[in-house]
């Protein structure tokens, strides 16, 4: 018999995310969560939960624990560098008219 | 299928906790800066993404609304899942376990999405199967005969789907993207409850006469569906103000009056009221008295079937006990299996 406390940590299956390609030649995307106990249970439950019309041809789950995600809180720091380098984009290079699309 | 006024405080649950009265504690520095911020997100119409931060009471609302919502889609499985095995044709069966796997799902997604507010999946049924959390009061009268099933899909649904619509707007990111999912699929609900009623219709005197009373059942309980009167919805300004909530209660029993009338009409069966006629002047239909005190005496556990759909849901987890400890058990073996192998 397992102690208490590995039967409540065993109480909830860890909490898997759902990444789905919609079909061929798009990329997989994140769809949402479920809980599962194993990685061949979470694909069984993400085709039931979040294809039951065929929204899918292939399916990623990922443990949730797994991603490493950037700080809401971090915004302005992690984000904001990149605001004020206007040349990384095309508009901001004036081309001839005569020379057509570019 | 749900509502989204039916956001009821549970027990123990204080009314200041539910921003209701809230009596705003001194905020320091930061947190008044943070609320602005926040502030600002919601009257721009932007959206409110997980693990940023947000004010107490908008957490716990959400936490509510999103957990009651999953609630009605787990227990509204209960009153169809009685007729499967009792549906007219193969094709009706078919059609009853799609839409009673929608539901399912449905409860799904809004768990998962109340989950990203740091609520945890157990402490969601437990409240659900201790009775402390509610769920919609549409799902606590009986199913009584195959009509009802139509009439579920669509009156029940219809109304569900009036009230998740504006939902797909929601300012909680998480909450908004179920709801468009959840909207997708509920209006094959809708169609195929209308569409069995058609059928039924046409078929003999005593198949017309069920309808009808299907209908006289249900009419008045759909329009409750809808919450009680903008004016005693003190939940519903702050839930506007939050961005949750985005047409009232009147406004969407309005829409939802407007919109089945012409239904009716054209599926042959009368609306069981007789205040019931068009307006000229409001470009809309006057409807009579809503029995509130019905309502409430269902919400607060007296309905005619609150005992029996709560007891349904509690065997059901209890009896599935041994198959997620198994899972869990299967799954670990499997773990050290390959730990061995690696080693």
């Amino acid at each position: 018999m397992s102690t208490s406390s590995t039967s409540t940590a065993l109480k909830e299956w860890p909490l898997w995310e759902v990444f789905i390609r919609s079909k061929q030649g798009l990329e997989h995307k994140h769809c949402g969560s479920l809980h599962a106990s194993d990685a061949p249970h979470a694909l069984q439950m993400a085709r039931d939960v979040y294809t039951r019309r065929q929204e899918g041809v292939s399916i990623w789950v990922v443990p949730s624990r797994a991603i490493a995600a950037s700080e809401p809180n971090d915004k302005p720091e992690f984000f904001e560098p990149s605001g004020d380098k206007v040349y990384r984009h095309p508009t901001f290079y004036d081309i001839p008219e005569q020379v057509g699309h570019m | 299928m749900y509502t989204q006024s039916f956001n009821v405080p549970e027990p123990g649950e204080s009314t200041a906790s539910a921003g209701l009265k809230a009596v705003p504690k001194a905020l320091n520095a930061q947190e008044a800066a943070l609320q602005a911020q926040f502030d600002a997100r919601i009257d721009a119409d932007g959206k409110v993404e997980p693990r940023e931060w947000m004010p107490e009471a908008y957490r716990k609302t959400l936490v509510r609304q999103i957990s009651q919502h999953a609630h009605s889609e787990i227990v509204g499985m209960l009153p169809e899942g009685n007729w499967i095995s009792r549906a007219p044709s193969l094709k009706r069966k078919a059609i009853l376990i799609a839409k009673v796997q929608d539901e399912g799902g449905h409860g799904l997604y809004l768990y998962s999405a109340a989950e990203t507010l740091g609520t945890s999946r157990d402490q969601m049924l437990d409240a659900l199967h201790t009775g402390k959390a509610k769920y919609s009061s549409i799902f606590n009268y009986p199913t009584l005969n195959w009509a009802d099933i139509g009439v579920v899909g669509w009156l029940v649904d219809g109304a569900a789907i009036m009230n998740q619509i504006p939902l797909c707007r929601c300012s909680y990111g998480p909450y908004a993207r179920a709801m468009v999912r959840v909207c997708k699929e509920e209006s094959f609900h809708q169609r195929q409850g209308y569409e069995a009623l058609l059928v039924m219709m046409q078929g003999t005197q005593a198949q017309k006469d069920m309808v009808q009373d299907a209908v006289n059942r249900w009419w008045w309980k759909c329009l409750a569906m809808f919450g009680p009167p903008d004016a005693d919805s003190p939940n519903s300004v702050q839930g506007m103000r939050w961005g949750i909530k985005r047409i009232s209660n009147d406004d969407l029993r309005q829409k939802f009056v407007d919109a089945t009338v012409p239904q009716a009409k054209v599926l042959g069966v009368s609306l069981p009221d007789p205040d019931l006629k068009w307006n000229a002047r409001r470009q809309a239909h006057d409807y009579g008295q809503i029995d509130w005190d019905e309502f409430w005496a269902t919400v607060n556990g007296n309905g005619p079937c609150n005992k029996e759909r709560l007891g349904t849901r509690v065997k059901a987890w209890n009896d599935g006990q041994w198959v997620r400890e198994a899972a869990m058990a299967h799954a670990a073996k499997q773990q050290q299996r390959e730990m061995k192998a690696a080693a």
